[in-house]
């Protein structure tokens, strides 16, 4: 799903939901990009991502301010929220989850950085999941950590249009 | 702005596709090798029950991020084999350009950003673009155009949402495909430069008398139709495959392996596809791997690199080929009527072949499925090689065995996260 705000420029926000509605927790990223663009409507340009890496390192492109939202398991406690920023700390590789191949987030965050294609603010939000199996609903951990998130980026997106 | 965090990771535990290889030396010898996978296609198996025929390309597109594509064909295909349906024409060549965007975007991942950095000394593709940025965008930009193709065609890059049994549900315009059209030129060009590169690599020697199976069609090199056949002797019908491939279930891994009845591991992929079909490969793609000094028969699976190139480049000289010959289609897709039966499909995934089977009832509802997926195929062969390769460099440190074996077992190109460095490889020595 793609939210276009009605002045389009690299200047707007870009929102990144990434996961697989498929598989529970995974789809944490997609369900927080889904709840920022109906809230904060015009503020930010919403899209979806798997979480292939250079299909990220396209998405991000050209932005100058990107917002992006995964599950991940790293061990802490589900419903963990995480928030990192590029810019200042390098993001572990393999931190965020991605099913099948080793070219993820965290590689397309670092790869970018390698680039110089790093967006110039960046900002992460991880959301400790609790079960990736095949299944179509987030656990409760996972759901109150959404609804945390979807404030704290509500709020990111508010501060930086008043910039 | 708000504060940034450390995150210490100490171990990361994957839900699914953690690869863990157990190797056993005893008395100087490999005595047991285990590939240890967690397969995740058999929830979609259970996941398709009960769901109408025309959910299944939707469905199992979902089993892979990678490779959608594969499992929308085979799906099709199936289900069209069990109403006796044919798409052929325009719309048959539309699938096959589809099937090239995949497999591009597919192979170049592959070769860029997850198998070259082994050859050449890097950690990973990070460390690579650090000191060769322009080899690393070059492969970058190559992907994203098998990207492009495959959402012009298939309506979205990833789990493509155009692809229904009979066809799609919107065919392109002629204009619609000029863009890619042109892109695609400078892809092809893209490609040639990679099999280059890839040939400079250092190749450790490892020849195996391999039993190679793939699809082989008369006409064409393979994507979406044939008999699948081997360099030893095989050539049967798709509804024949279950007649002579086994699943069996190991003890140490929940995937099934698959193994031939009679003569147990094989090989599917860029290797199988190559040897058993060069003939059909472009002029250009045989010209560039002969120039790589690859012959007609290539049986070192670490060479799989320049034959994942060469498919590229073929797969960019196809898709040009159907697009200078493309006419929009009077329609998206031939009618379908849904009927009580069984239907099977197996097409060419970028890394080998993908069987399905379903059991459709009169409603036109899934009452079972089998997926078979190639890298299922590939883990007894993977294991096998594991060991050989182990065998003869039992002199190294562990370091550097775990190293080589990822290296190893990357030339796979494994659709499991095994192929990342999360290979928790354990030697047993005594």
């Amino acid at each position: 799903m793609d939210q276009h705000p009605p002045t389009e420029s690299a200047s707007v926000p870009l929102v990144i939901g990434v996961g697989n509605a498929y598989r529970g927790d995974d789809a944490a990223g997609l369900v927080i990009a889904r709840r920022v663009a109906e809230v904060a409507r015009g503020q930010a340009r919403v899209v979806e991502e798997s979480g292939e890496g250079a299909a990220l390192l396209e998405a991000w492109r050209g932005a100058r301010f990107v917002i992006l939202c995964d599950a991940v398991q790293s061990g802490a406690a589900p419903g963990t929220i995480h928030r990192l920023e590029p810019a200042w700390t390098p993001v572990p590789t393999g931190f965020f989850r991605y099913s099948t191949h080793a070219f993820s987030v965290a590689e397309a965050i670092e790869l970018a950085r390698a680039l110089g294609e790093l967006p110039p603010r960046m900002l992460v939000y991880g959301i400790e999941g609790a079960d990736f199996a095949a299944g179509l609903a987030l656990s409760p951990a996972a759901g109150g950590a959404v609804d945390a998130v979807v404030c704290a980026v509500v709020a990111d997106l508010q501060t930086y249009n008043k910039e | 702005m708000g504060k940034s965090k450390t995150i210490q990771v100490d171990y990361l535990a994957r839900v699914e596709g953690e690869g863990g290889l157990h190797v056993k030396i005893s008395g100087g010898a490999v005595t047991d090798v285990q590939l240890r996978i967690f397969e995740p296609p058999r929830f979609f198996e259970a996941l398709l029950r009960g769901r109408a025929y025309g959910e299944a390309p939707d469905i199992t597109a979902r089993i892979c991020g990678i490779c959608p594509v594969a499992y929308q064909m085979s799906s099709v295909h199936a289900m069209e084999d069990a109403f006796g349906v044919r798409v052929d024409g325009q719309l048959r060549a539309l699938r096959r350009l589809l099937y090239c965007g995949e497999w591009i975007e597919s192979h170049v991942l592959h070769i860029y950003m997850l198998h070259a950095p082994d050859f050449l000394g890097y950690q990973d593709a990070i460390q690579l673009a650090k000191d060769y940025p322009d080899v690393v965008r070059r492969g970058l930009a190559l992907k994203k155009i098998g990207n492009d193709l495959m959402s012009v065609i298939g309506g979205r890059e990833i789990h493509p949402i155009n692809v229904r049994v009979g066809g799609f549900y919107r065919v392109p315009t002629r204009q619609e495909l000029a863009d890619i059209t042109e892109r695609l030129h400078w892809a092809r060009d893209a490609a040639l430069e990679t099999v280059r590169l890839v040939a400079t690599f250092p190749f450790p020697s490892f020849e195996q008398d391999y039993e190679f199976v793939a699809l082989q069609h008369p006409d064409e090199y393979p994507l979406n139709e044939g008999r699948i056949v081997s360099n030893k002797g095989l050539d049967i019908a798709v509804r024949e495959y279950e007649d002579h491939f086994a699943e069996q279930h190991v003890a140490h891994s929940n995937a099934l392996q698959s193994a031939l009845k009679g003569r147990g591991a094989y090989l599917a992929g860029p290797l199988a596809r190559y040897n058993l079909n060069f003939d059909h490969l472009s002029p250009l793609a045989q010209e560039a791997a002969r120039a790589a000094g690859l012959g007609r028969v290539c049986r070192n699976p670490f060479q799989s690199i320049i034959v994942r190139a060469v498919e590229t480049v073929y797969a960019c000289d196809e898709a040009l080929r159907i697009l200078a010959e493309y006419e929009r289609p009077a329609a998206p897709a031939v009618p379908v009527e849904p009927r009580a039966g069984i239907g099977y499909g197996c097409t060419e995934a970028p890394r080998g072949l993908l069987y399905h089977r379903y059991e459709i009832d009169e409603r036109g509802l899934i009452v079972n499925a089998k997926i078979v997926p190639p890298t299922s195929q590939n883990q007894k062969m993977i294991e096998l090689d594991l060991a050989r390769f182990v065998s003869a460099h039992l002199d190294l440190t562990n370091d550097e065995l775990r190293w080589r074996c990822e290296q190893a077992v990357r030339n796979y190109d494994p659709c499991i996260s095994c192929a990342t460095h999360f290979l928790d490889l354990t030697i047993d020595r005594d």
